[in-house]
């Protein structure tokens, strides 16, 4: 099952590693990881999409816990949440293709953020799916690079993951 | 203002280093020289508090660290210089975290600038051995030494124990600070569980008194949580039966009517058969790893209730799914426990307890560990009851790994904690000489017997050298059946009996290899000689003594439960 997890550490040279360390030398799956630091420079926050089954997950849980850095860790699928990922998508925008793309990135309420005469850069956020189902809707052959920042997740509601 | 300055003293890094050592109060520093630490060295040439000992391979110093931690309740302290020193003290530092042994590890590390520059004799220290430590430090400010080595400290001695690392590059150890050892520095990322939570052990307690076939299943938890008086209490209040597993031997005396014997993989024939039937079972400070319990599939095929007390949330539930856990500090946890028992009137089923002793009573009389006591070449398993008669059960008794380890364990009745010194986790062949080291440095007038064979005391045997140094009088019992003796013993029963280079053919002479270092050789080859030789041997108090006992080259460890079945699924002799 699909688990996405929050993780509150210090914000120091070496933390993301052990991060990434512990998933890697206990077999432990990365859909995606997104880190950077908070309002507090000294605390990173982080979110990880990994799937297991619940024993991993809980594995994965007080491992992360047992990491001299990690503040706080919250499987954030225990409750309800929100997620949203970034992706810059650059296609093909030359003749009948230009006006077609534009149309795309207003349904899927993208941006176009840099225009050549043959190029669109589209920013688009959403859930994972939402960016998933653009790059279905659109012909494979007019995407020229596309470029996902992996989600970001946070509780609903009063529920929140701080110090 | 400059007059204040000038009274404010200011301290290199080096001596920082030093300095913080000494407020530790650490006795000995294992350690070699190099490049990278020459300032740190010249330091501690400069002071008496804290001794050095200079060992002939880093990964020897980490062991013989690790030896004074597992012989005493203080962490060892090794020091060692960048690059290959570091790379040679990863597997010491690998078998500390494995067991998890309080250890603080300063490794030298190239000039702040050169890092990252592939600088003669670097090595990303942080990098290399970040999976196999509990935390480790880079150091790159002078100003951060002291709190940083406190930190080090802190957490290697709290919690669930392990290594720490300090890497400290060269131009740090020469750089000016104000010396200031702060007593303790808090760290909200950082705040161990100590007492168990009361509901939860009200409840283990209730499972307990309502057992008709209970089992207590103890690990180095008890040994490095120091609570052996409070199990043996529990385990005596409650007459159940109680058995260690091979990191856990001497935290329940051996001698006691109610101790099983050890478990697991070359566990004894009651011990598993009682671990595998019990409908109760606690576990204290143990991991059911796959040498314990064997298959966990099989291990669930009967049904049972288990409470399982762990310092470490991460070690419940992680191979075998338990009822009760509790997290906390097993000696706080066992005080509780006792605390509600002689408050309660309620008392184990007697008479349910009574038909499960004469279970295992039937099991005990199976006779597990019978050998041949007539043969005409040394029997291994001889040898160890003679080490164990001659030292009245009272040394220090360190192992390598292979059979010699298995025997020691089963043959050699440990009654007190941390008296019995091995790799159980990482199995580091080359590990029980220089552990003996550690030993003997903590417990100077001790007796300290280091159990090997003739292929793992060859991984560490220029150890020898320091013992002539420091005169320290080991007395190694080696075990010499001229083959990697468990390699050959599953090449036996699972490779078709292709003894793939398990032979270990061109051996020295043992006998004259210890005399050449200074000590004394002794080659025993008579089951009649055995006990006499050993008496000989631990009589020379002052000297390092070299046993080589030539021993059947075809013994096994039995019981044996073969990789991936189950714990009942035993071979026996």
């Amino acid at each position: 099952m699909r688990h996405i997890i929050s993780i509150l550490l210090e914000n120091e040279p070496g933390a993301l590693s052990r991060v990434s360390g512990l998933f890697s030398a206990r077999g432990y799956n990365i859909e995606s990881l997104t880190v950077a630091p908070t309002e507090d420079a000294t605390l990173s926050r982080m979110t990880i999409v990994t799937t297991g089954s619940e024993e991993i997950v809980e594995q994965i849980t007080k491992q992360l816990n047992k990491l001299i850095e990690v503040v706080k860790v919250v499987d954030l699928s225990d409750g309800a949440h929100i997620e949203r990922e970034l992706m810059l998508v650059k296609v093909r925008a030359a003749g009948k293709d230009r006006e077609e793309m534009k149309r795309m990135a207003d349904i899927f309420r993208g941006r176009i953020i840099d225009v050549t005469d043959k190029s669109y850069t589209i920013e688009l956020t959403g859930e994972g799916s939402k960016l998933d189902a653009f790059l279905q809707a659109v012909e494979p052959g007019l995407i020229l690079e596309t470029v996902r920042t992996g989600a970001s997740g946070i509780g609903r509601g009063e529920r929140v993951l701080k110090v | 203002m400059d007059r204040i300055a000038a009274n404010v003293m200011e301290l290199s890094g080096a001596e920082i280093v030093i300095r913080c050592l000494q407020e530790e109060q650490v006795e000995f520093v294992f350690g070699y020289p190099g490049g990278a630490v020459l300032y740190i060295y010249d330091e501690i040439s400069k002071q008496d508090k804290v001794k050095h000992v200079l060992v002939r391979h880093e990964q020897a110093a980490v062991h013989a660290a690790d030896g004074y931690a597992r012989s005493t309740t203080r962490p060892g302290v090794a020091l060692v210089t960048s690059g290959p020193g570091v790379t040679n003290a990863v597997t010491g530092i690998a078998t500390a975290y494995m067991d998890s042994i309080p250890m603080v590890i300063i490794t030298g590390q190239v000039p702040t600038h050169a890092i990252g520059q592939d600088a003669f004799q670097e090595v990303d220290t942080v990098g290399i051995t970040r999976p196999c430590v509990k935390h480790n430090f880079l150091v790159k400010d002078v100003r951060d030494i002291a709190p940083t080595i406190r930190k080090a400290f802190q957490i290697a001695t709290t919690g669930r124990p392990g290594p720490v690392l300090v890497d400290i590059p060269k131009d740090i150890t020469v750089e000016k600070a104000v010396f200031n050892y702060p007593q303790n520095v808090p760290m909200r990322s950082y705040s161990p569980v100590t007492r168990g939570h009361s509901g939860q052990i009200k409840k283990a307690m209730q499972l307990l008194l309502e057992a008709k076939r209970p089992m207590i299943y103890t690990g180095g938890g008890v040994i490095l949580g120091e609570a052996s008086a409070d199990l043996a209490q529990l385990v005596h209040s409650l007459g159940f039966p109680c058995t260690n597993t091979l990191m856990g031997l001497g935290g329940f005396p051996a001698t006691d009517p109610q101790f099983v014997g050890m478990l697991g993989m070359h566990g004894t024939y009651e011990a598993n058969m009682a671990m595998q039937h019990c409908d109760v079972l606690l576990a204290v400070g143990a991991r059911f790893d796959d040498r314990v319990i064997g298959n966990p599939k099989h291990f669930h095929q009967e049904d049972r209730r288990i409470v399982h007390i762990d310092i470490d949330p991460s070690s419940i539930s992680k191979r075998v799914k338990v009822d009760v856990p509790i997290v906390g500090n097993v000696r706080d946890v066992l005080t509780d426990m006792l605390a509600q028992l002689s408050a309660s009137q309620e008392r184990p089923d007697a008479a349910a307890l009574a038909a499960w002793w004469k279970q295992i009573d039937e099991w005990r009389s199976r006779d597990c560990l019978k050998y041949d006591r007539s043969s005409a070449i040394i029997k291994p398993q001889s040898v160890i009851e003679a080490l164990y008669k001659v030292t009245e059960g009272n040394a220090f008794v360190t192992s390598d790994v292979g059979q010699h380890q298995m025997w020691a364990a089963q043959f050699y009745k440990f009654d007190q904690p941390r008296r019995w010194i091995n790799s159980g986790g990482l199995g580091t062949m080359g590990f029980g000489l220089p552990s003996a080291m550690g030993v003997q440095f903590a417990h100077r007038d001790a007796q300290v017997a280091c159990v090997t064979g003739e292929a793992s005391i060859q991984m560490c045997i220029q150890e020898l050298s320091t013992c002539t140094q420091y005169r320290l009088p080991i007395k190694v019992v080696m075990l010499n059946n001229r083959y990697m003796g468990m390699v050959r013993q599953w090449q036996e029963f699972f490779h078709g009996n292709r003894h793939a280079e398990s032979y270990m053919d061109a051996l020295p002479d043992f006998v004259r290899l210890a005399e050449s270092y200074g000590h004394v050789g002794m080659r025993i080859e008579k089951p009649a000689d055995v006990e006499g030789a050993m008496r000989e041997a631990f009589a020379m108090k002052e000297r390092l003594v070299f046993m080589d006992f030539i021993t059947d080259q075809t013994e096994n460890v039995f019981p044996m439960v073969p990789g991936g079945k189950g714990l009942s699924e035993m071979i026996l002799v």
